[in-house]
């Protein structure tokens, strides 16, 4: 295969002139922020970085990190670089937890956010010409424009069907005929849990794509999307904070996310040091970003656990590649002492033939004593007249659980459908210490 | 020829019996009999119904994981020492039974490893094997 590149110049571009760019536009996007924001004006006067006597990545490890706390105190506009009339979207997180966070953009920051999704479906063979399905939800969330403006970019067709109402995403999927999909990689399951349903033949459609984001996955899951769509799945991260989707995403090699290193600087720190890692360890993500003007964010943790990989990819591209995520570090768990998180759950749990690709972690406290759970339906590839059947079916799955994982998980068994199916992201653990109900 | 016996996995929580009873009774489908396992949180509802098919269609529909299982059906009388007749056969043939439940009519429901050879040997020992 012959391959071809969106941006030849930027894709390939050699690891020094890379830095160099980097360094660049890293000292230009600091001014900005000493100059129109407070909040960095203070931080770069307190740790002693002049923007304007700028050099290296070494005097940028002196800067603290941004977190998400730091963006809620300044709700809504206060970490704006732009005045409001330069300002042409904002964009919001749902803010469960207490102030949500905002973020903002230019006319600029839209155009460069939509031509890194669109090099990026470019890599994936996309074309225009193409119908792209975009089921991400449409709204605040990033998602669902995110990916609409990369597909515009692109040349090729969006289809802003947004999330949910399943059965009219399968027929679209059957009459417009979409050369891909882009939505959570748990509604892509969704979608062909009904398919099956409706008796839909996936291998008879023209869908050849699915960029799959949103929610950490593992490659297991990966495979089990792939053979019940019959398309090849690929993995797409951001986060609002940062830009949104379109961060990082794999190429056809599926060996790691091609950040868009031309547009953010990554850096991968020890959570509890704060201490840079050396390269390819696996730590905390942290993103700076370097071409944003409405909104830009210095070292920005996510709290994404990854590692990274700086060699050239098969596929000629030099930007480098993060790993599949294992997970946040707000969603491990700690059950009596172990760290477990809930992607290692599912790696065990999609290797077992029969097993339904939906499950539930529920964690629980009895008698002082934490307890995992974890729920799995009953499909009749497993089911039979004979109860020990299902106590064995059980049995060894706790056992696979335990020798993987190291404490005991319990099984139960479920009826179909009891799990709730995501049209967004799903809910994966469901964590009854604090008070949070299955 | 061994019966169609259909089972139903139930988890163990407020009317999910009555609902396949329920759908049982929408379906115009006759319940001759059943019986219930329990674990933990779950059970196995093993029925025998008019029309297996039918029955196992609607329980699907529904959203039940259903299997389908041969048993065989031993027509007995209503009087002492029946059961006690078809245990000693088996045993005598050292047939170990995997469970065994009474449906209407006065019929006794057993499943075996060997289901066509437990058969043969009821038959040839002059039961009443149903069908």
């Amino acid at each position: 295969m012959d391959l071809e590149f969106w941006n030849e110049n930027v894709e390939l571009m050699k690891r020094e002139e890379l830095d160099k760019l980097q360094l660049e536009r890293l000292k230009n996007t600091l001014i900005n922020v000493y100059e129109n924001v407070p909040f960095y004006k203070k931080r770069l006067d307190d740790c002693g970085v002049n923007p304007y006597k700028f050099s290296s990545f070494e005097e940028m490890g002196k800067i603290p990190f941004t977190t998400k706390e730091d963006l809620r105190l300044n709700y809504p506009f206060k970490m704006f670089a732009r005045p409001l009339d330069k300002i042409i979207r904002i964009h919001s997180s749902s803010g469960t937890t207490g102030n949500p966070t905002v973020v903002a953009y230019t006319k600029e920051d839209i155009a460069m956010w939509g031509d890194a999704i669109a090099r990026q479906l470019f890599a994936l063979g996309l074309r225009s010409g193409d119908a792209i399905q975009n089921s991400y939800g449409y709204g605040l969330f990033t998602g669902g424009l995110g990916l609409h403006y990369g597909i515009e970019t692109l040349g090729a067709i969006a289809l802003p069907v947004s999330g949910g109402n399943t059965e009219r995403q399968i027929k679209i999927m059957q009459d417009f005929k979409p050369a891909a999909i882009c939505c959570t990689p748990s509604y892509a399951l969704y979608i062909a849990e009904v398919g099956k349903e409706m008796g839909v033949d996936f291998s008879g459609l023209s869908m050849k794509a699915g960029i799959f984001g949103a929610e950490p996955w593992t490659d297991v899951m990966r495979m089990e999307i792939e053979q019940r769509l019959k398309i090849d799945a690929y993995d797409i991260y951001g986060l609002s904070e940062v830009m949104g989707p379109g961060i990082a995403c794999e190429c056809t090699f599926k060996n790691g996310l091609h950040i868009s290193e031309d547009n953010f600087i990554a850096e991968i720190i020890d959570s509890k040091t704060q201490k840079r890692v050396p390269k390819g360890k696996i730590g905390e993500l942290v993103f700076t970003t370097i071409t944003k003007e409405g909104m830009p964010v210095i070292r920005y943790r996510t709290k994404d656990l990854t590692n990274i990989n700086y060699d050239v990819c098969q596929c000629g591209r030099t930007h480098a590649r993060m790993a599949k995520t294992i997970g946040r570090s707000d969603d491990m768990l700690i059950i009596r002492g172990v760290n477990v998180f809930p992607s290692q759950i599912e790696e065990v749990l999609m290797k077992i033939k029969g097993i339904e690709p939906h499950y539930l972690i529920v964690v629980d406290r009895r008698n002082y004593l934490d307890y995992i759970d974890v729920w799995v339906e009953v499909s009749e590839d497993i089911f039979s007249e004979k109860m020990n059947t299902l106590e064995e079916f059980e049995s060894s799955i706790e056992h696979k659980l335990y020798s993987a994982i190291g404490i005991n998980i319990g099984v139960k068994l479920k009826e179909p459908k009891t799990i709730k199916r995501s049209e967004g992201k799903a809910r994966r653990v469901v964590d009854m210490r604090k008070g949070e109900k299955p | 020829m061994p019966i169609k016996q259909l089972t139903v996995f139930l988890e163990n929580k407020l009317g999910r019996l009555a609902e396949v009873a329920r759908i049982l009774k929408r379906e115009n489908i006759n319940l001759q009999g059943f019986s219930t396992t329990e674990a933990r949180d779950y059970g196995i509802l093993r029925i025998v119904v008019s029309d297996s098919d039918k029955a196992r269609e609607a329980l699907k529909k529904a959203g039940f994981t259903t299997h389908v299982a041969d048993a065989i059906c031993v027509g007995v009388e209503d009087r002492p020492g029946e059961l006690l007749q078809i245990l000693d056969t088996l045993t005598e043939q050292k047939v170990n039974i995997d469970y065994i439940y009474v449906i209407a009519g006065t019929r006794i429901v057993l499943s075996v490893p060997d289901i066509e050879k437990a058969e043969k040997i009821l038959v040839e020992k002059g039961f009443r094997v149903c069908q």
